[in-house]
């Protein structure tokens, strides 16, 4: 037997991840993931069985990501800077020197390319569903992650450098740092 | 523009292949944050949750 709740547990990390892609910062996201969490929670009647729950989560975290972003404005929140200071400390041997060429590419995409980069390349969403849980168009959003690859390989020069392989403790500051103020 | 000059030493790499790299390394970073034990906020806050419940329905 499945207790749809015990589902939702098994999503708070992907919930996290995308809320820190969505804020920049991870105690904001965190926030927003508590929020959300509630909501889902005593809206449970609401998701339809058999479809896409994780999905249906994140909708829900976007919304409420919206709207405590409208409420606090442009409040000064806290820059996640620790694994900015991290980056910044390493070596510049010729491989990390990429590695944050990547973190700082992925920061200078537009919010709406990042969502869509994230939902599609990092989550293996359907275009179809990534356009439903961003409430636009599915040509949208394949314009977006066209748009977000696009710029990332043009900003990296990709397409003329040696494969990146990103290590496990930068690969984290791809998805927490933020664009610089 | 049109006449690109190519470089032998980095023979130009196919944007499907460019994408996959974007994307692994998307997914690794995702993951990385998504597979983090979860903050006690949250385990204290699902505890809350399921006994709201428990107490709501007996």
């Amino acid at each position: 037997m499945s207790d749809p709740k015990e589902e939702i547990v098994e999503h708070i990390g992907a919930m996290r991840a995308f809320a820190i892609s969505l804020c920049r910062n991870s105690a904001t996201a965190d926030d927003v993931v508590q929020d959300a969490l509630v909501k889902a929670w005593s809206n449970l009647d609401k998701f339809q069985q058999g479809t896409n729950m994780r999905a249906w989560l994140f909708t829900i975290v976007r919304n409420t990501y919206f709207s405590l972003h409208r409420k606090r404005k442009r409040e000064v929140e806290d820059v996640d800077g620790v694994m900015a200071e991290k980056l910044s400390q390493k070596p510049e041997h010729d491989g990390k020197l990429v590695l944050r060429d990547f973190s700082q590419a992925f920061d200078q995409l537009t919010d709406d390319q990042r969502e869509a980069l994230v939902l599609v390349g990092a989550q293996g969403f359907s275009y179809e569903e990534a356009a439903e849980t961003c409430g636009v168009a599915l040509g949208t959003i394949k314009s977006r992650v066209n748009r977000a690859r696009a710029r990332l390989i043009e900003l990296m020069d990709m397409d003329e450098t040696e494969s990146i392989d990103i290590t496990d403790a930068v690969t984290t500051g791809v998805v927490q740092s933020r664009p610089a103020a | 523009m049109a006449q690109k000059m190519a470089k032998p030493e980095h023979p130009r790499r196919n944007r499907r292949d460019l994408d996959d790299e974007i994307d692994q390394n998307l997914k690794r970073a995702f993951d990385k944050v998504a597979e983090e034990p979860l903050p006690s906020r949250f385990t204290d806050l699902l505890e809350q949750l399921r006994n709201t419940e428990a107490g709501g329905k007996s």
